[in-house]
């Protein structure tokens, strides 16, 4: 075995085989397979069409499908005045969240790239947000900004940079800014840490050779780091503006939407369609609409990873 | 190019050697030199300080007032600290909610969802990693956009069909859905993981006689045990924190999971905060020390995992 191991074989070992080898393989990949693909196809497939089904037709939470009725859940979603106030509280949710992720995200990776003490703490401290709960962020917050007791009004009366407590989430100016602010202090680590794997992977030797060169550190980032790392931004980008326009548990727990409206994304307005009013037609008209919109983004987020592979 | 060039002309011996030096001489220098020279180390701690202040702080602050006495929490909040600790939080959280059936439901579920998610996941990424078959780009793609669907999108059609199936309100339909939602990335995970093993090994094997259902027995299940570690861990963060679904799925005590239970507090208790953070401590402490004992595996499964593709 370890003669075996350490070998380096010269012949190729792609994809074809000894033909004895190819014809064994074909039972061992389906049966390794089958559990993940009917699970895809019951419970993503198979929902995700039903769904588009769903949206045609009038069905409410307690009565069942009453009937098709075309196009009308839509007709009324998009005549619906307060549609406009969805789509850009999303707009404003999504491009801010991920704004403020990319920006401190790119700068903590490039934080977390350099020597000092301690870095592998800090490396698995900084990630710790990512691990936590949503409705366990949302409960955290909810007390720092609480407007009679929480520390962060406290600290900005005292220090006299406010003259009152402020009700972030009550709000309607800040409760749409405060949630992006909650979202984004989840989100950063783990912008941080993708781009970290990023930087992690850019040729020291280049960076050495541009320095040799006579290159300063701006040059040296701008002309080998930036190009080597863009690549992973962009995913990452494409991927948290995905995740992020379809988050909806801060929201939930923190304003429910309000206050009124101001703080509905379209994601949330079709769960409470769904589970507030009950109707789940109309519900998933929203969700419908909210996928044809995310459709671009995925594909250009499959794009992306594929020509990195090939 | 010309950079490239210039610098193989300095060094003048053979290029692996070449490496291995400039990397040796590397790990001699401190610190980066770029943010060095520029801002300097003083600096560098200051921020990474200020930064941990603000990712910690926010979880300090709960402890806090988790064994902070209800009547200073009313009167001060948390503008002042206690003057001493209380445990009467955890004690009425245990006594009078149901917060032991939360912590029984959650346990029960993220540790279902781990076992059966493992077993499906090991098998897939066996196979994408190991054999290579008619399909299998569109089955890896398959994976990427099942991650990528709104959940509000889903969750209508599934509830109706987890109640034609009687697993609404259940701990099993959790595990169900959990089980699918959390294969995609495991798999993408383990495949990562196996990809890094040398391919020689099950050539090896099976050269030897093996056939590949024992090659993957006695050659790739044996080595993967990290990857599932890590790939465990991810799984079980993923079971413990969802919420919508839980949300949607559950309704009673028999199956809320501890986000539900914490999220119907919140309307409940809402002034007890001594409660409402004791429950957040309890969410947080299995989900935080899981993940900070495989955070370096987990950490780079992740970045290689979403970026490949």
């Amino acid at each position: 075995m370890t003669t075996l191991t350490t070998r380096r074989p010269i012949r190729p070992s792609g994809p074809t085989g000894p033909t004895r080898r190819k014809r064994r393989l074909d039972l061992t990949v389906p049966l390794f397979l089958s559990p993940t693909l009917l699970l895809l196809v019951v419970f993503v497939a198979y929902p995700f069409l039903r769904a588009i089904w769903l949206s045609f037709t009038e069905t409410s939470l307690l009565g069942g499908t009453l009937g098709f009725v075309g196009l009308d859940n839509f007709r009324t979603l998009f005549t619906d005045p307060s549609f406009g106030t969805f789509l850009s509280n999303s707009v404003v949710w999504t491009v801010g969240g991920v704004g403020l992720q990319l920006v401190f995200g790119v700068i903590g990776a490039l934080l977390l790239n350099q020597r000092f003490r301690l870095r592998g703490v800090v490396r698995g401290l900084a990630m710790i947000p990512w691990a936590t709960p949503s409705v366990l962020v949302a409960l955290i917050w909810m007390w720092l900004l609480d407007p009679n007791h929480g520390l962060v009004n406290a600290v900005l009366t005292r220090t006299g940079l406010m003259h009152s407590p402020v009700a972030w989430f009550g709000n309607a100016h800040s409760a749409l800014g405060t949630l992006i602010v909650v979202d984004a202090w989840q989100g950063i680590p783990f912008f941080a840490v993708m781009v970290l794997a990023a930087l992690q992977a850019v040729p020291e030797e280049l960076k050495e050779s541009a320095r040799t060169d006579g290159c300063g550190f701006l040059r040296v980032f701008w002309f080998i780091t930036v190009p080597s790392i863009l690549p992973t931004v962009l995913i990452t980008l494409v991927l948290r503006l995905i995740w992020t326009a379809n988050y909806i548990d801060l929201a939930y727990v923190l304003t429910g939407g309000g206050p009124g409206i101001a703080s509905t994304t379209i994601p949330l307005a079709s769960y409470l369609t769904a589970y507030k009013q009950g109707a789940l037609g109309s519900g998933a008209s929203y969700a419908v609409v909210q996928a044809a919109v995310l459709a671009v983004l995925v594909a250009v987020y499959i794009r992306l990873t594929q020509r990195r592979e090939a | 190019m010309v950079v490239l060039e210039r610098a193989g002309v300095a060094g003048g011996r053979t290029r692996s050697e070449r490496r291995s030096r400039a990397v040796a001489e590397r790990r001699s220098v401190p610190l980066g030199a770029g943010l060095k020279r520029s801002l300097g180390r003083p600096a560098l701690y200051v921020v990474i300080a200020l930064w941990m202040v603000c990712t910690l702080g926010p979880y300090v602050v709960m402890a806090v007032t988790s064994v902070t006495p209800q009547d200073q929490l009313i009167a001060y909040g948390m503008s002042r600290l206690p003057t001493h600790f209380s445990v009467q939080g955890y004690s009425e959280l245990f006594a009078t909610t149901p917060f032991v059936h939360y912590m029984v439901n959650s346990a029960i579920t993220a540790l279902g969802t781990v076992l059966f998610s493992l077993v499906v996941a090991s098998a897939a990424a066996i196979s994408l990693s190991r054999f290579r078959f008619r399909g299998r780009t569109t089955v890896l793609t398959a994976l990427l956009v099942a991650q990528l669907f709104p959940a509000v999108l889903l969750v209508i059609p599934l509830s109706t069909m987890l109640r034609s199936g009687h697993l609404l309100n259940s701990r099993a339909g959790l595990v169900l859905i959990y089980v699918t939602f959390a294969t995609p990335f495991a798999t993408y995970l383990l495949k990562g993981f196996l990809d890094g093993l040398p391919k020689e090994l099950d050539e090896a094997a099976t050269v030897d006689g093996c056939s590949p259902m024992q090659m993957v027995r006695h050659i790739l299940v044996p080595l993967l045990r990290p990857g599932l570690t890590a790939a465990g861990t991810y799984i079980f963060i993923f079971a413990w924190n969802e919420f919508l679904y839980a949300l949607t799925f559950t309704s009673s005590t028999a199956s809320q999971t501890i986000p539900v239970g914490l999220q119907l507090f919140i309307g409940d208790y809402q002034i007890r905060w001594d409660l409402l953070t004791a429950g957040g401590v309890i969410a947080a402490v299995p989900v935080l020390v899981g993940f900070m004992l495989v955070q370096k595996q987990l950490i780079g499964g992740l970045a290689a995992g979403a970026v490949k593709g």
